[in-house]
């Protein structure tokens, strides 16, 4: 199981199964995995239908109708719909748009809909289509509201409903070892992630005394100078990191790529990592600006970006090397949160944006050069600019956006970037050397990618290359195009969603900085060129560079086996405590019980009260006495004796005695039910016995001094309990109300009676309820072994 | 039980307990007595014409299958809890309608309390001789 | 009475649980029986006790008389009872059934939910 992320291969797609292995067994368990794909890839019929292109309509429909919010949104209004869903706990379905969910609500809904569009043809005839969509379709809506969620509970339940929709789609390939661990992976950091932020928003909620965000977010003095800040903020930050695969959680996003290519591009790229970014945005009024939010951000940021850049450029398989990439860039997007000035914020949503147009483009041209030649690896792909010159064309628009070419989207974001950090108030020098190593990283990362398997020559393919179906490449090159259109026309993001979202952080649109190509001869430029320069070099020297780093990482420690490690010793002490705790003796579990009860009563009475007032036993009549003595007399034979009969003889006496008590204290309807009971009980036990055994094994006798002490505690801690309640004052208020309203309104003058068929009736609907339910069980048992019998 | 005394003296017990059994569960409203003590008299009676005559009698009296009873008490029962939906009261609140009331006289009372305590009766009833005579026929 | 009736809930309580903890599983049953009782005459005796008393209203009257046994912890305690019965007697199938299959009443051999480590290996 211990699988290293980085294994060449990473994410074992069915068509890198099917296309290298054949259809002759695999080493591993995936051969139905191949041959499924085989209804796929191979003279099968290659659709899915007519409905196959229906979900697609879906995210569609939510883009167009997102798109009529532009509109007030770039107005600086902010629309706010409100359902009351638990009131009595300050709960409600309400959402918030902004420009901030404004934008996140496009991004999923736009690349929702090209991924699905891509999908329909990418598992074309998969005979798991419809489950594949149905589960995107759920994860695309729980992400909508995640984002467009105003309170703090709803926005957590749609957090989970993400976490548990990406564990289905990495694991969608359930029959592969690989794609179970990953899931399980994922979802128990994302999980572990998400229960710490449960108890920070709750927290938050409570200090807030709010749960509705927009009103949190105009409390973030009250917020900031709350005792309870730091817990808030560790918790948020906790959910946060894990779900945005921060270092050191990062290592579930790598493995998260076994699921299908059109999942990565859309989870694990464009969107739901977002998610920990996008919580840090959202609640960055309130929680922002002080020191401790700015280092924290700061070093997780900077750390992930540049450990993840390094590690990206190790990687061979192309999409390995998009999914640390994809890391760079979310650790870039949380190190641009943690400033508050105008830059930082603008450069964090103008990247935030081209990141997720290049990325989602990336991946699924990667898709496109797995379906056209099947495999992946980098040193293998080369020459395929000819063959495949759609795909082609996508990915050099795409990636010389990742590499911050002008005129693309991604030069102004780096710009921007590079402003926002000389520009940050305590750290200008860390922040830029930062940002200047991942992104001359990301260029080369970007020649790697895109330019490689096209232009320079490669190995033969596991498959003779051919080109994609247009509707995979769709999505690519539609999204590739934007980042140069809006690039090269800016003014079509900036008022509609960059200037909304910088207003939405940081409370004014004012703060928002103009995305323009030429900002002049300045120090960003100078950034720039230099970026340039290091990552062309870089590009040049990385495969000996990837052997340099390859033999590093091999002695490094690894966060992946450190995981199984982690999840091996959590396994070993279940193992251990169950076989500590559950024995599977019985007798243990109810000594265990009863030892409990017997110290948690024994302790407090110690600790709490002194012992009972025995003075003023009254006169009592013989009568009494002799039922008192009768009941500890028969209690006595029924422990002592060694003889059936003497037993059900001894309970029987008990049994009376006690009904006894209830003629001789004015409750003769409790005391014939119990006679009644009390008769039927020895009917049963005398027809039982007639067919089991004797108490005793021939020459065995029943000593067990250990249980005799435990019992005689457990039966003084009672009798003294019971004492003190008895000199407690007694609280008649409802008997005096049944007693004086049972005939005025109830009509009957038995109050017994009438408090169980009246004023208690539902109370005694549920006890005959359980009679019906104990004889109707009863009557099974007896009946299934008669049958078995048979 | 070959016993031809006690099995002719047992019909008539049998029959006065379940008479008596009756007569317990109306009363009861009132005086001692109610659907839980009902049932009880009811079922001892009908669990002791099972041991003098067996099983195969006993069912045969009873015509109707004992857990068929229970589950029809507790039918009654909910059914006596919801009728006062129709009154716009509270599930369970008791309705009450008087035959034949004048100004001193109630008249005699009929309620949806009487058909509850009815469907505790035979839900007592039922399961018990549920539980008697699957005993009495497996073991 | 109270005080005595308080020694006798002890001793209830104290051979039930003994019994409970028994090899044999009847001998549990004896014990779940006297708990019942035990715990009945708890609920009862809280209520206080009040001597010849019953909680009824005479014909013709609006309210019983002064001094009147408390109801309501009778009205519980009744349906305690038949609950109890109906646990008893499930127990006890539960038991036969339990003997019929496995061919013992001794707790500690019947494992087949649980097996011993040595078995389960």
């Amino acid at each position: 199981m211990a699988q290293a992320p980085d294994r060449s291969t990473g994410a074992l797609d069915y068509l890198v199964v099917r296309k290298i292995y054949g259809n002759k067994a695999p080493q591993s368990g995936s051969d139905e995995t191949g041959d499924k794909m085989a209804q796929a890839t191979g003279d099968g019929p290659k659709s899915n239908g007519i409905l196959g292109p229906v979900p697609v309509l879906i995210p569609l429909a939510i883009f167009i109708w997102s798109l009529s919010f532009i509109g007030p949104v770039s107005n600086g209004e902010v629309v706010r719909l409100s359902y009351d869903w638990v009131p009595s706990l300050g709960i409600s379905l309400s959402f918030l748009i902004d420009g901030l969910s404004l934008t996140f609500t496009l991004l999923i809904s736009g690349i929702g809909a090209l991924v699905m569009l891509y999908s329909n043809t990418y598992l074309a005839g998969h005979p798991q289509y419809g489950r594949f969509m149905l589960y995107l379709t759920s994860f695309m809506l729980a992400m909508l509201g995640l984002v467009l969620a105003d309170n703090l509970i709803s926005l957590f339940v749609f957090w989970e409903l993400t976490t548990i929709t990406s564990y289905l789609l990495i694991g969608f390939d359930n029959e592969s070892a690989k794609s179970r661990r990953s899931a399980l992976q994922a979802l128990l950091l994302t999980g572990a992630g998400a229960l710490a932020l449960l108890a920070g928003l709750i927290i938050l909620g409570v200090a807030a005394g709010t749960f509705e965000i927009s009103e949190i977010l105009a409390k973030g003095d009250e917020i900031r100078a709350h005792a309870l800040y730091l817990p808030i903020l560790i918790l948020v930050l906790a959910g946060a990191f894990t779900k945005s695969a921060q270092f050191p959680f990062h290592f579930w996003l790598p493995n998260a790529m076994a699921a299908p290519t059109p999942v990565s591009a859309f989870l694990h790229s464009a969107t739901m990592v977002k998610a920990g970014v996008y919580l840090m945005a959202r609640l960055h009024p309130a929680l922002s600006g002080t020191d401790v939010w700015m280092w924290t951000l700061t070093i997780f940021g900077a750390v992930t970006a540049v450990f993840a850049s390094v590690l990206a450029f190790r990687q061979t398989d192309l999409k390995q090397v998009l999914a640390y990439t994809t890391l760079m860039a979310l650790g870039t997007l949380t190190l641009f949160l943690a400033f508050d000035s105008g830059y930082a914020i603008t450069a964090f949503t103008t990247f935030l944006i081209t990141h997720s147009l290049y990325k989602a483009a990336l991946f699924l041209m990667v898709g496109c050069i797995d379906h056209g030649t099947g495999t992946r690896e980098a040193d293998i792909l080369g020459g395929l600019g000819r063959i495949m010159p759609f795909t082609a064309a996508a990915a050099a628009l795409a990636a010389l956006s990742m590499a911050g070419i002008p005129p693309f989207i991604g030069f102004i974001a780096k710009e921007l970037m590079y402003a926002g950090a000389v520009e940050a108030a305590t750290s200008p020098v860390f922040v830029a050397s930062m940002a200047l190593a991942a992104n001359a990283l990301m260029f080369a990362v970007a020649g790697i990618v895109a330019f490689k398997p096209f232009w320079r020559p490669g190995q033969p393919t596991p498959v003779e290359p051919h080109e994609a179906p247009w509707p995979m490449l769709a999505g690519p090159i539609i999204l590739a195009v934007l980042g140069l259109i809006v690039g090269i026309a800016p003014g079509l993001i900036q008022g509609t969603l960059v200037t909304p979202t910088v207003a939405a952080l940081l409370g004014s649109a004012d703060e928002a900085k103009e995305l323009k190509l030429w900002a002049g001869v300045n120090l960003p430029l100078f950034l720039s060129l230099g970026t340039f320069a290091i990552g062309f070099v870089l590009y040049v020297f990385h495969q000996p560079l990837r052997r340099t780093l390859a033999a590093i990482d091999a002695r490094a420690p690894n966060f992946d086996r450190g995981w199984d490690r982690v999840l091996d010793g959590l396994k070993a002490l279940a193992e251990f405590q169950t076989r500590l705790i559950q024995s599977g003796v019985l007798r243990r579990y109810i000594f265990i019980t009863f030892a409990t009860l017997f110290a948690a009563i024994g302790t407090t009475l110690y600790l709490r009260t002194d012992l009972p007032d025995l003075e003023g036993i009254e006169v009592l009549a013989p009568k009494q006495w002799a039922v008192v003595a009768l009941i500890i007399a028969g209690t006595i034979s029924v422990v002592l004796t060694r003889s059936r009969i003497t037993a059900i003889a001894a309970l029987g006496v008990v049994g009376i005695a006690v009904a006894l008590i209830f003629i001789m204290y004015g409750a003769p309807d409790v005391a014939i039910t119990q006679l009644l009971v009390e008769t039927l009980v020895v009917v049963l036990v005398a027809i039982a016995m007639l067919s089991l055994p004797f108490l005793d094994k021939p020459g065995r006798h029943d000593h067990r001094p250990l249980d005799a002490v435990l019992a005689l505690g457990v039966g003084t801690v009672t009798t003294i309990t019971m004492l003190l309640v008895l000199q407690q004052p007694i609280d008649l208020r409802l008997t005096e109300y049944f007693e004086q309203t049972s005939w005025p309104e109830a009509f009957g003058r038995n109050i017994v009676n009438v408090i169980l068929v009246d004023f208690r009736a539902l109370d005694t609907f549920g006890e005959i309820a359980v009679v019906v339910v104990a004889a109707l069980s009863a009557y099974a048992l007896l009946r299934t072994t008669a049958k078995e019998a048979q | 039980m070959k016993s031809l005394i006690l099995r002719v003296a047992t019909r008539y017990l049998s029959a006065l307990l379940l008479i008596f059994s009756v007569y317990m569960l109306l009363r009861g409203h009132n005086e001692p007595g109610g659907g839980f003590i009902g049932g009880l008299v009811g079922a001892t009676g009908f669990v002791l014409y099972a041991i003098a005559c067996g099983t195969t009698m006993a069912r045969e009296a009873l015509r109707v299958m004992p857990q068929s009873i229970a589950m029809a008490g507790l039918g009654i029962a909910l059914a006596a809890g919801l009728f006062s939906f129709f009154f716009d009261d509270a599930f369970f609140t008791g309705q009450w309608l008087f035959i034949g009331e004048t100004e001193d006289d109630k008249g005699y009372p009929i309620s949806t309390v009487l058909f509850f305590d009815i469907g505790v009766y035979l839900v007592v009833f039922g399961s018990i001789l549920t539980l008697v005579f699957a005993m009495e026929e497996e073991i | 009475m109270e005080i005595l009736l308080s020694i006798s809930v002890g001793v209830l309580v104290a051979a039930a649980v003994y019994l409970m903890l028994a090899r044999n599983v009847l001998r549990f049953i004896f014990g779940l029986i006297l708990i019942s009782n035990a715990a009945n005459l708890v609920i009862f005796t809280s209520g206080r006790l009040t001597l010849g008393a019953p909680p009824l209203i005479e014909e013709g009257a609006l309210l019983p008389p002064e001094g009147v046994a408390n109801a309501l912890p009778q009205a519980l305690v009744l349906t305690a009872i038949v609950i109890g019965f109906g646990l008893f007697a499930f127990a006890l199938i539960l038991v036969y059934r339990a003997y019929t299959t496995l061919g013992t009443l001794y707790s500690d051999d019947m494992r087949v939910a649980e097996p011993r480590s040595e078995d389960a290996g």
